[in-house]
């Protein structure tokens, strides 16, 4: 099996060490990884602060990139979100563009998803340790209705024990340019987030989405907290 | 109220909010509380996503024949006894209600909680005319005592705790201290009684009209609601126009809903159906009946894009579940209706000129999505909004230079990778020009992007 891997903007910027464990966990289970070469970001950013048009720039860009039949994975809810619910809709007036957004919708996978959907990779086991919470990011949840299957590979990890946080749910308070625009209502928020987490007693914050895992290390940080915050892919591929 | 508008002032107001560690306290501890019990009530309806389904359909039944049930409405109430006023905005509501008051005398105002009362501004108006208005809800009652308006749509004094009301009892109404809600409820029960019989007047919202009957309907609690609208001789409801429902048949769907959403009530304490004016033989009701239907910017609204915001029903689950809201509580938007709902409704009734950094404040995690009973796609409204801002020319300038770049750099990796590059050179630059909540908050950008990573 082959897979193209977006790797997302943040990624790419600030945490490279998720992008590499996403790729030793594929390669592990025998998937070749295809990292298509001048990608660069879905779009979000733009799409959320209401500038469409540079949105679907993003998105054509996207979609000139990421082509073929093979599924797209990413190890972002958020960036899953955006290509599977909001390229259909960007492009719902163009016929051509239209036909390669929901072609790129309905190969797109998040990396938990993909993980336990498609390789199944949740009946194996991982060398976990410690005491794990797992943040729920909005998007992941809400938008692509994955809720289970983080769970599922968090429970594979042999050896540690899953604490669940107080209101997983809620949104740690990233929200993309909303940190940037209110940011004392978005640090509030990470404070609220990292006290839900420092108040289960784990040592390890795992989750899906880099950005909002960025977001809650700033709260701890600023409550003067030493638990670890990890990408999930990051917990599996050590586990490995 | 619109003229106090503070809605621009977002950012400062919330940052305000935010250090005031009581409010926060308050806001937290309430709003969990309702959300719940509205879990919990929701979770006895085995058919709750089709009863949704069916509560949005028949608002947008509604919206798309608007006029049509309004029309009704209006025969129906007249031939009951009541007197439909149809007011375009705030300033003839408002002089319409004055002037009902004034040819007949009236001294003093018993109140029910209305958000569109407060939406119109109608207490100063009433009170710089002369004439006394009591507010008669509990919560409404406390925020009236300390000159403040509501902040959220249903528990108007959602941010205050209970010592703060104590302290202002004893300062207002001159009453030993305590902070025992029972007592608390007892002192503005008797304050109220005797108000009720002195009022020559009762001014209430609705939060229904049934076209086919022509009667109002009110959920309420407390019991005001029926002393207002049936002790004194003269009652005059205000609503606003969208609030219209088809027939009776639809109302058991929203008796269901709208309580276990709004408190977490399988039904609350009194639901008021009330047709016309006091026919012979009965013993209560009022004697002369004034409905005020406001437009206020609604027929604009529900002719736009955002039409789908005007099947709200008030529940305020939508503010209870929102991080933002939760955090910096009501009066931070600086309109009459704060949260989800707010932010799009503020926008819409009140321009972006007044309102444009409202659209801010939502981190798009669609809590309220999920909580909305008659699925508002308030995340879908929230982001067209933020478009309209930009066409309207109310957009951050900063935001939107950097969004031109950002749409020019994304689609040329090169342009793209050369700014990655540029920024982690200018890390600490961008660091000290952003602040530290904003850039300082972000790790440092590697040195080995994962894009030279891979093969």
């Amino acid at each position: 099996m082959r897979v193209q891997l977006f790797g997302t903007c943040m990624v790419d910027s600030f945490f490279p060490e998720v992008g590499e464990a996403t790729v030793r966990l594929l390669e592990h289970f025998g998937v070749e990884v295809d990292y298509p070469r001048g990608q660069t970001c879905c779009g979000q950013p733009a799409f959320n602060a209401g500038y469409r048009q540079q949105a679907r720039g993003a998105a054509e860009h996207f979609l000139s990139i990421f082509t073929g039949d093979d599924p797209i994975v990413t190890p972002s809810g958020s960036c899953a979100a955006m290509v599977k619910h909001h390229y259909p809709e960007l492009f719902h007036d163009d016929l051509k563009m239209g036909e390669l957004a929901r072609s790129a919708a309905s190969r797109v996978f998040e990396m938990s998803q993909f993980l336990v959907q498609v390789l199944r990779a949740h009946e194996r086991v991982f060398i976990g340790k410690g005491r794990i919470t797992y943040h729920s990011s909005c998007h992941l949840t809400r938008s692509l209705g994955v809720r289970e299957e983080p769970l599922l590979l968090i429970s594979a990890l042999a050896g540690a024990q899953f604490v669940p946080m107080p209101d997983a749910t809620r949104c740690c308070g990233f929200g993309g340019t909303f940190m940037a625009k209110l940011p004392e209502i978005s640090c509030a928020l990470a404070d609220d987030k990292a006290e839900s987490i420092m108040a289960t007693g784990a040592d390890t914050v795992t989750g899906c989405d880099s950005a909002c895992l960025m977001t809650i290390a700033d709260g701890l940080k600023r409550r003067g907290s030493d638990i670890k915050v990890r990408h999930l892919v990051q917990l599996l591929a050590e586990g490995l | 109220m619109s003229e106090e508008q503070t809605s621009r002032n977002f950012r400062a107001n919330s940052a305000a909010s935010i250090a005031d560690l009581s409010l926060r306290a308050a806001m937290k501890n309430a709003t969990d509380t309702f959300g719940t019990r509205r879990t919990a009530a929701l979770e006895a309806i085995a058919d709750l996503e089709a009863l949704r389904d069916k509560a949005s359909d028949v608002r947008m039944q509604v919206l798309d024949r608007l006029p049509e049930y309004l029309e009704k409405f209006t025969t129906n109430a007249t031939r009951a006894g009541a007197t439909v006023h149809r007011a375009a905005d705030a300033q003839a509501a408002r002089e319409l209600i004055g002037s009902l008051l004034k040819e007949r005398g009236v001294k003093m105002a018993a109140k029910g909680k209305s958000m569109v009362s407060e939406e119109i501004g109608l207490n100063a108006h009433l009170q710089a005319a002369g004439i006394e208005v009591v507010e008669t809800d509990l919560g409404e009652f406390i925020i009236q005592l300390e000159g403040e308006t509501p902040s959220h749509i249903i528990v108007p004094a959602i941010h205050k705790n209970r010592q703060q009301v104590g302290r202002l009892f004893a300062d207002r109404l001159g009453v030993p201290y305590s902070e025992d809600p029972q007592v608390l409820t007892k002192i503005a029960r008797k304050v109220m009684r005797e108000k009720f019989l002195a009022a020559d007047a009762g001014i209430s919202g609705a939060n229904f009209a049934i076209a086919e009957t022509g009667s109002l309907v009110l959920f309420t609690n407390e019991g005001n609601g029926r002393m207002v609208t049936s002790v004194p001789k003269l009652h005059i409801a205000i609503l606003s126009v969208e609030k219209v429902l088809p027939s009776l048949a639809e109302l058991p769907t929203f008796i269901r809903l709208l309580p276990r959403s709004a408190t977490g009530q399988a039904i609350t304490s009194y639901v008021s159906i009330i047709t016309g004016t006091r026919k012979p033989g009965e013993a209560t009701g009022a004697q002369e009946l004034h409905i005020v239907l406001l437009d206020n910017g609604r027929s604009e609204i529900l002719a736009g894009a955002c039409r789908e915001m005007l099947k709200c029903i008030r529940c305020g689950a939508c503010m209870n579940v929102c991080p933002v809201y939760r955090t910096v509580g009501g009066h931070a938007y600086g309109w009459t209706y704060p949260g989800p709902m707010g932010m799009v409704l503020t926008t819409l009734l009140t321009g972006m000129e007044k309102s444009y950094p409202l659209v801010d404040a939502s981190t798009l995690c669609g809590a309220c999505v999920d909580v909305c009973p008659v699925r508002i796609p308030l995340v879908e409204l929230i982001l067209k909004l933020r478009e309209r801002r930009i066409k309207e020319g109310y957009s951050d300038t900063r935001e939107r230079l950097g969004m031109r770049f950002f749409g020019a750099a994304v689609q040329r990796p090169e342009i793209f990778f050369w700014a990655q590059r540029v920024s982690r050179l200018f890390w600490p630059v961008i660091q000290k020009l952003t602040g530290k909540d904003v850039a300082g908050r972000l790790p440092e950008p590697s040195s080995r992007p994962f894009h030279r990573r891979m093969p």
